[in-house]
């Protein structure tokens, strides 16, 4: 079967309104050198998928700025390649937000014409808030063993309160993985549940009748509305993801993702693989520095960086600058922040061009990270 | 669709770099990886794009692999342009000769209409075999403006070594009246860099002459620079200051890579204005684990440290097991160094296994050589491996 991939990098920048100022979800640094669509983008072109529209809403200059031809990815080709679908909308547009999507179904109508131009068997769907490297070829093979019109990836997840508040669908299915309901309100729901990963495989002629029939029936949500309407009359199947994966739902979660790279096999499992390398964006810097007065230990550090004081368990992005003295703690620095001498930070997250200055003392906790917006100096 | 380019570069890429041994088995000395992340061959071509110059012919012809492979269509250094752009020139088969490039000079004489297809007024000549920045469009300026036949860059070399350059001697206003090859007794300390600029149709007019010398070496530095100063052409000497270096031995391409090392290096990668492009591969950013100790080193993307690493420069996907020791040492792409294994002043080619507990190499303060050993050596565990050897040694 062939695949076109179509990624929403928009649907959930309200999870880290901090990060998500001035970008999309899609484009939200992650891991060092990456931004999270780096994840759904690569194991797509990994599956042998050549042709990605990428869905956008507002904010996207970032995103632009990251993807650019998409040669990074091996997707700057005449031949379908990445294709952006930004909204139709014009400035005389009154009043402009009715007619920016606010759904994900109706983010899909809004690319009707993209999804009626492919000529591909199914529609990979993915957002950009997980983080995992995948095959979907195994997707899209059990997708067309089962002759199945949608498939859900879901995860299960064990879910306690704190881990309600911030979660995708709950996926509800038989023994056989047929799907018989899904949940958007997770209030009610405890004990382990399978969770959608909003990675979904959707042969492309019912995407296209699952739209119309959205349209002519004024249907407004994807999971609680459009998918229920056409139960009994279509195969909804779950595939059951057990490898890493890590669920972008809130800063915190921003956080502990980003530190559970600090474990051998959380990075074995999503970047060792050399089959399906996470590509990204070269940005060309030089190797990183370490300088006489460098303490380092449990710390992922990206190229480019200059390193003379002490980092213990931190991610630090490209082109970071710890200076002698300073003590860096369970930290997430991004793209070129400065930590004067002397200064001293833990569970911190600086955005990109943020200037520590000397002996500045920064402190937040695990479970509320201390934030500080892009370009801010203290 | 055409355009004409002022200046075209042509970058001798060829050589074999024969005194790097293990190092060139498999690949030509442009390709020569250095500074962690880079080969030799990024350092003219980077100059070139930050220069202005955007179409540079390379002519390869020694183990032309990975340097194919490795400039691709030149987008690293912004040379995959519509028109222009990088180059691979091998030697051909031509309607009445086919030939090796004989030396330099017969490089560029076989090549001639690929520099006439872009009209050119100038042409760089270039090599592949030194670590510099150097801004091209300068020395343009400088021969434009002395309205010159030739320009030679020159740098300054203290008194005892000028016997290992070919030496120019200059008049007053920097023309240049003799040019002696490793000279016994020099006469002056300005030495050439081997990067020449050519009016093109003088440069034409005597490798067209020098072709036809069936006794001559076909070779810049002993034939084309020495007829052109004979028949008394416009030559200058175009003084450089800066860094510079022939990494055409083992100990000087040591030498260089520790050059980048230290709080203000001698020579810096890192460069916001002259920044210095490279062909990247999508490794993820190194981890430091528990216990390793980095100090004063250069480390690039991919690398995994557990271990200490000392006045070291390590390339990408480098593992550094616990307890081992990296010290003084150049660490290509791939090396795997096992636990409680010691190396000391050495270059280990990529690929790289050094076994448990193996004690490699000497202190540099006596070794009497840097340890080499070649690409894709397993070296068993517990071994010990004398200071200044080679493995394979190919000396």
């Amino acid at each position: 079967m062939k695949a076109a991939g179509l990624i929403l990098s928009n649907i959930h920048d309200r999870n880290i309104p901090e990060l998500t100022a001035k970008r999309t979800m899609a484009s939200v640094p992650f891991g060092g050198r990456y931004r999270l669509i780096d994840f759904p983008l690569s194991n797509m072109v990994n599956s042998g998928i050549t042709k990605v529209g990428i869905v956008t809403h507002d904010n996207y200059r970032s995103l632009i700025d990251h993807i650019g031809t998409g040669k990074d990815w091996d997707l700057a080709r005449r031949n379908g390649g990445i294709i952006l679908l930004p909204p139709f909308i014009t400035a005389f547009d009154s009043p402009k937000a009715n007619k920016l999507y606010t759904t994900r179904l109706e983010a899909l109508m809004g690319v009707m014409e993209f999804i009626t131009s492919c000529s591909e068997d199914v529609i990979v769907l993915s957002d950009s808030d997980v983080v995992c490297n995948m095959d979907l070829r195994d997707v899209i093979k059990q997708h067309e063993d089962t002759g199945a019109d949608v498939t859900v990836v879901v995860r299960e997840k064990d879910m306690n309160e704190a881990e309600r508040k911030a979660t995708n669908s709950i996926v509800i299915s038989d023994g056989d993985g047929n799907i018989k309901e899904f949940i958007e309100n997770n209030a009610a729901v405890s004990g382990k549940c399978d969770v959608s990963m909003n990675i979904v495989v959707i042969t492309r002629t019912f995407l296209v009748t699952l739209l119309n029939t959205s349209i002519a029936h004024g249907l407004k949500g994807f999971y609680s509305q459009a998918l229920p309407f056409l139960f009994g009359q279509a195969v909804y199947k779950t595939y059951r993801y057990d490898g890493h994966c890590a669920e972008i739902g809130d800063l915190c979660k921003y956080f502990s993702a980003n530190m559970q790279l600090l474990k051998d096999a959380t990075r074995d499992e999503l970047f060792s693989n050399k089959e399906r390398p996470i590509l990204t964006k070269v940005r060309n810097t030089p190797p990183t520095q370490y300088g006489e007065n460098a303490k380092v230990s449990n710390s992922l550090i990206a190229d480019g960086c200059v390193i003379d004081g002490t980092v213990e368990n931190c991610i630090l992005f490209r082109g970071v600058h710890i200076k002698k003295g300073a003590v860096v703690k369970n930290s997430i620095l991004l793209q070129d922040s400065w930590v004067g001498e002397n200064a001293g930070l833990n569970c911190v997250i600086s955005d990109k061009n943020v200037f520590v200055r000397d002996g500045v003392n920064l402190c937040g906790h695990e479970t509320m990270p201390f934030y500080i917006a892009k370009g801010k100096m203290i | 669709m055409f355009k004409k380019k002022e200046c075209v570069a042509m970058l001798l890429a060829g050589g074999q770099g024969s005194r790097l041994y293990a190092l060139t088995q498999n690949v030509a000395k442009p390709a020569v990886p250095f500074g962690g992340k880079y080969r030799i061959i990024d350092f003219p071509l980077s100059n070139c794009t930050n220069s202005g110059i955007d179409t540079v012919g390379v002519l390869t012809q020694y183990q032309p692999l990975v340097l194919n492979d490795y400039i691709g269509n030149g987008l690293p250094w912004d040379l995959d342009r519509t028109f222009g752009g990088v180059k691979i020139l091998p030697p051909y088969q031509g309607k009445d000769s086919a030939d090796w490039y004989k030396g330099t000079a017969n490089a560029i004489y076989q090549n001639m209409q690929f520099i006439d297809q872009y009209d050119a007024d100038y042409v760089l000549i270039l090599s592949g075999d030194h670590i510099y920045k150097m801004d091209y469009a300068k020395m343009l300026e400088y021969h434009k403006k002395n309205n010159a036949d030739c320009t030679i860059a020159v740098i300054d070399v203290p008194i005892e070594e000028a016997s290992r350059f070919g030496i120019m001697s200059v008049n007053e206003d920097d023309s240049i009246f003799k040019f002696s090859e490793k000279p016994k007794n020099p006469d002056s300390t300005l030495a050439s860099m081997g990067i020449y600029i050519f009016n093109k149709k003088t440069l034409f007019d005597y490798l067209t002459a020098d072709a036809k010398d069936p006794g001559s070496a076909n070779d810049f530095g002993k034939n084309i620079i020495p007829n052109m100063l004979n028949a008394k052409e416009r030559m200058f000497a175009y003084r450089f200051e800066g860094y510079w270096k022939d990494v055409g031995t083992l100990s000087s391409l040591w030498e260089a890579n520790m050059d980048l090392l230290g709080e203000k290096p001698v020579f810096s990668l890192d460069d916001e204005k002259w920044r210095m492009f490279t062909r990247h591969g999508a490794r993820s950013p190194q981890y430091i684990g528990e216990g390793a100790k980095i100090k004063n080193s250069i480390v690039s993307e991919g690398c995994k440290i557990y271990g200490t690493v000392e006045n070291s420069v390590l390339f990408g996907d480098v593992t550094v097991m616990p307890g081992a020791v990296v010290k003084d040492s150049v660490v290509l792409n791939g090396c795997y160094i096992s636990a409680g294994a010691n190396v000391n002043y050495a270059i280990l080619d990529s690929n790289v296994k050094i076994g448990a507990g193996v004690v490699l190499g000497g202190d540099k303060t006596v070794a009497p050589d840097v340890t080499v050993i070649g690409a894709g050596t397993v070296i068993a565990d517990g071994e010990k491996i004398e200071a200044g050897s080679m493995i394979p040694d190919v000396r």
